[in-house]
């Protein structure tokens, strides 16, 4: 790409936040990968039998309610949980750029529009727009994607407009025109590469939002549906043992947790990378 | 006054100001001295980056977010060794001996406070006035440094200011405990001539009714000869030329202070081309061997690249780093 | 009285987000798939009832028809009636509104005491370890999901050692005090996390700026400087950093409450949805919509106060 320079691999090799980000995506791919083989245990047998076990060498995550092995379910879960916010944070991403290219570019009562109505939705708590369509179509993945969608392209066609109205006064934009391109081409290839670069720092910490909002939603019985491993959907089902069996409900947390520190860690190292500064 | 008669207000002794940091080793200042006696302007001039701000800064310890790495050399005001002074002490001193104003007055007031307030918190930090002994003082001030209708402005907030007054506000925050010393790093250079006219002006008559001494930095030589009682001319982290401004004016030794003048307007005859100085400063992280001075220098011979002139005494109080000093007339 | 043209003003702009507003949550239920009387009636209707529904709630009648009615309605503060309960949905609405209020405000009290030192002091001590390990604590803190560190909250404070009650909204002044500190904690840590590190910058900038020097030169205290000086101007943007998380602060309050058993909107968003009750549902997006808007509006008020540059036209 050439907006990464000619010295991209010095530049990675300096950057400390975008290496551990790196690793700990790896360690978590991973996990999610061959954990759930590694571990002996399946996430959904149920064995009353081993219920509520304290975390110890056989289950070091304990055991549920229902005699499953925690840590099988974590990691179990992982998949579920990531490529469910990989497509509602991919999806939007998507829209909301292609949105926000096309206003910024085109202007005009498209973009006047465009821009009242995002102030009217932003009005809404984004959370609560969520659960709102969600809540009214009823729970399901399918239902979800479509809430994400709805709800947080906005974000990514602010932050691509905004990008937009600067780049189309830069020299190499009006000496397209002067080509005699016609704007789907200068748009997509001209302008798009330059302004993609805050689109795609802020999808680190849409990330970092959607597994919260994904998870919660997975708690309040929204999200995706029981006996598929969720780690909202565990932590729910551990609330009413709290006293008793802490762990059901915390080490999902704990992996939700390190979900959101790679991707913050992650971002602020891709906005180095991207953005070098002085 | 001072610590005792004949010494001088401010000695500077060999003052050396280095910058390091992981990919930079930089001597701003390179060893400097000079004197200010009680009540004399004395002037400071160079081109930007030849560490005469680095210098002003030095005096006061004050360098925002910057620091230099190291500070070498002795500085001492009114017979005390100012190396020796913790912070407390530095703060003490600041404001209500030595006051300092900056380069742009645009952006060195406080946006969001009102100009009579902040005159009175240097009073009320240094002299212990009350609120409302404070708020007349500065109203007084306000109306010293030339700002009609002193008793309405003093609430106004900076923004309702122009540049040239906001500069007389400046003044008069640093003027409001009587220092003994003001440095004034390029005061007028972000104003309008007529404005700077002005303020240098005011400045003089400040000296003038209070006795104080007045360190003025600029890069504009006219400036000093206006208002300057002596002057140091500093190019490179080193001082090159110092004396009376009579004398360096009319007589000026060392080829950097003749280039200077020539490249004034006001010396050049009429027909006669304007001529600015050729080339540019130097690297200071890497400086030239020798005389720093000498890649653009008109009458550098071989020695000026080996030897770094010593400083001579051309006439009395003249003296000049130049190895063909007596020779150029 | 300039003051008030400028609060109309202000308020005229906002008539179009107004409008808009309603008209999200009215299509909210009228564009989903199937028919909106089957949907909340669900498994429970025959094909009377939803006849009876569709003409009780005006659904047989043009779209545009019931939308200027839902306007008439909202204008004059009334949702329709509430499935679950049979009350005005607008009653239910003020019955909720005192606990969110409490929420959101106890939660913004505990964000800004913990933002401005924190800030502050990464800020002065920027690069050393004091901010390196404030940073690390809040990207902790800003991950950890409102409903999980709710839990861990209660595992710790309520349970293992008994501070404060496991959930519930107590009786009086004091009662709703206690029960609030565990749900504000969590919210207010949250948002901590995210304003802490706009102050950061924003003090960073000032830290850099022209009259701090002359502020230095002065001969002030550090202290004084910081105060007097530096905080003082990066209030504005305090002010416009908390708005515009104020937004995530009330859509926390759906999962807080819920998790804390606090009698608040947000958890009657989840249990009406629960339950189906899309009139209650409509009402309570207005509503937090509405919340939001007016906190905006007080936060503009409040630049006005605070920044004397600009003024009231």
């Amino acid at each position: 790409m050439s907006a990464l320079g000619a010295n991209w691999w010095k530049r990675g090799a300096g950057n400390r936040n975008l290496q551990v980000g790196l690793a700990m995506l790896a360690v978590l791919l991973l996990a999610g990968a061959i954990g759930p083989w590694l571990v002996r245990w399946d996430p959904i047998e149920i064995d009353f039998a081993v219920a509520l076990q304290r975390p110890g060498a056989a289950h070091p995550f304990g055991t549920d309610e229902l005699g499953r092995d925690v840590l099988a379910r974590v990691l179990a879960a992982t998949f579920v949980d990531l490529k469910v916010v990989a497509v509602c944070v991919v999806l939007p991403f998507f829209i909301g750029s292609l949105i926000g290219l096309a206003s910024g570019y085109y202007g005009g009562w498209f973009d006047l529009a465009l821009m009242r109505l995002v102030d009217i939705l932003l009005a809404f708590p984004h959370y609560v727009l969520v659960i709102a369509i969600v809540g009214s179509l009823g729970p399901g993945i399918a239902n979800l994607y479509l809430a994400f969608a709805l709800v947080v392209w906005i974000s990514f066609a602010r932050i691509v407009r905004a990008e937009v109205l600067v780049a189309r006064r830069a020299e190499y934009a009006q000496a397209a025109r002067l080509l005699g391109y016609g704007h789907a081409r200068v748009m997509l290839r001209h302008i798009l590469p330059n302004v993609i670069t805050p689109a795609i720092i802020f999808m680190m910490s849409d990330v970092v939002l959607t597994i919260l909002a994904v998870t919660s939603l997975g708690f309040l019985g929204l999200g995706i549906q029981p006996p598929t491993p969720e780690w909202g959907l565990m932590i729910a089902e551990g609330r009413t043992f709290l006293q008793d069996a802490w762990w059901i409900s915390v080490f999902p947390g704990l992996a939700i947790v390190y979900v959101g520190i790679t991707f913050t860690v992650l971002g602020e190292g891709l906005d180095d990378f991207l953005r070098p500064k002085g | 006054m001072n610590a005792a008669v004949g010494s001088p207000l401010l000695e500077v002794e060999d003052l050396r100001v280095r910058f390091t940091t992981p990919t930079l080793d930089l001597t701003a200042v390179d060893g400097v001295s000079f004197r200010i006696e009680a009540g004399e302007v004395f002037g400071l001039v160079g081109e930007s980056g030849c560490g005469k701000t680095v210098t002003c800064r030095a005096l006061i310890r004050l360098f925002g977010g910057s620091p230099p790495s190291a500070i070498g050399g002795a500085v001492r005001f009114a017979g005390r060794d100012l190396a020796a002074l913790d912070d407390g002490a530095w703060s003490a001193l600041r404001g209500s001996e030595i006051s300092m104003i900056f380069q742009d007055p645009m952006t060195s007031l406080n946006p969001t406070m009102r100009v009579g307030t902040q005159i009175a918190e240097v009073l009320q930090r240094h002299r212990g006035l009350t609120a409302r002994e404070a708020r007349a003082a500065a109203i007084e001030m306000l109306a010293s440094v030339g700002v009609s209708a002193a008793e309405r402005r003093h609430l106004d907030y900076p923004h309702a200011f122009s540049g040239g007054m906001r500069q007389r506000v400046l003044i008069a925050i640093a003027l409001a405990c009587r220092p003994k010393l003001l440095i004034a790093d390029e005061p007028t250079t972000a104003l309008d001539v007529t404005v700077q006219d002005q303020i240098l002006k005011l400045i003089l008559t400040l000296r003038n009714d209070t006795g104080m001494s007045v360190l003025l930095v600029t890069h504009d030589i006219g400036v000093i000869a206006q208002t300057c009682d002596r002057v140091a001319v500093m190019y490179a982290g080193n001082i090159v030329e110092s004396g009376t401004t009579a004398e360096v004016v009319k007589r000026p030794a060392h080829p950097y202070t003749r280039a200077l003048l020539a490249a004034l307007p006001a010396h050049t005859r009429r027909g006669d081309k304007l001529r600015p100085i050729d080339g540019e400063p130097p690297n200071l992280a890497a400086p030239p061997a020798g005389c720093r001075f000498h890649p653009r220098c008109s009458f550098a011979v071989s020695a000026c690249r080996e030897v770094v002139p010593p400083a001579i005494e051309v006439e009395a109080g003249h003296r000049c780093a130049c190895l063909r000093a007596g020779e150029i007339g | 009285m300039k003051f008030v043209w400028f609060l109309l003003g202000r308020l005229l702009q906002l008539v179009p987000v107004l409008i808009g507003i309603t008209a999200v949550a009215f299509l909210l239920l009228r564009v989903m798939p199937g028919d909106p009387a089957t949907l909340m009636l669900g498994a429970r209707g025959n094909a009377e009832d939803i006849a009876a529904l569709t003409r009780q709630l005006g659904l047989d009648r043009p779209l545009l028809q019931q939308y200027v009615g839902f306007l008439g309605d909202v204008a004059t503060g009334s949702f329709g009636l509430s499935i679950a309960s049979r009350r005005a949905v607008g009653a239910e609405l003020l019955d909720r509104l005192g606990p969110t209020l409490a929420l959101v405000g106890l939660s913004t009290l505990i964000a800004v005491a913990l933002t401005v030192p924190l800030a502050l002091l990464s800020a002065v001590r920027r690069g050393r370890w004091a901010d390196h390990a404030i940073k690390l604590v809040f990207i902790a803190a800003m991950s950890m999901p409102a409903f999980w560190l709710g839990l861990l909250l209660v595992l710790l404070l309520s349970i293992a050692v008994p501070v404060f009650p496991v959930s519930g909204y107590g009786d009086g002044f004091l009662g709703h005090l206690h029960h609030l500190v565990l749900p504000s904690l969590v919210i207010g840590l949250g948002t901590a996390a995210l304003t802490i590190r706009a102050l950061r910058s924003s003090i960073i900038g000032v830290l850099g700026a022209d009259y701090i020097d002359t502020a230095r030169a002065k001969g002030l205290p550090e202290r004084s400087v910081l105060w007097r000086h530096v905080l003082r101007n990066s209030l504005m943007s305090s002010i416009s950093i908390l708005a515009v998380h104020t937004s995530w602060v009330i859509g926390g309050t759906v999962v807080v409450e819920t998790v804390f058993g606090i009698p608040g909107l947000g958890h009657l968003l989840v249990s009406s949805i629960a339950a189906r009750d899309y009139p209650v549902v409509q009402g309570l997006t207005v509503t937090f919509a509405l919340l939001v808007v007016a906190i905006n509006l007080l936060a503009d008020v409040a630049y006005v106060a605070v920044d004397p540059r600009l003024t009231l036209s």
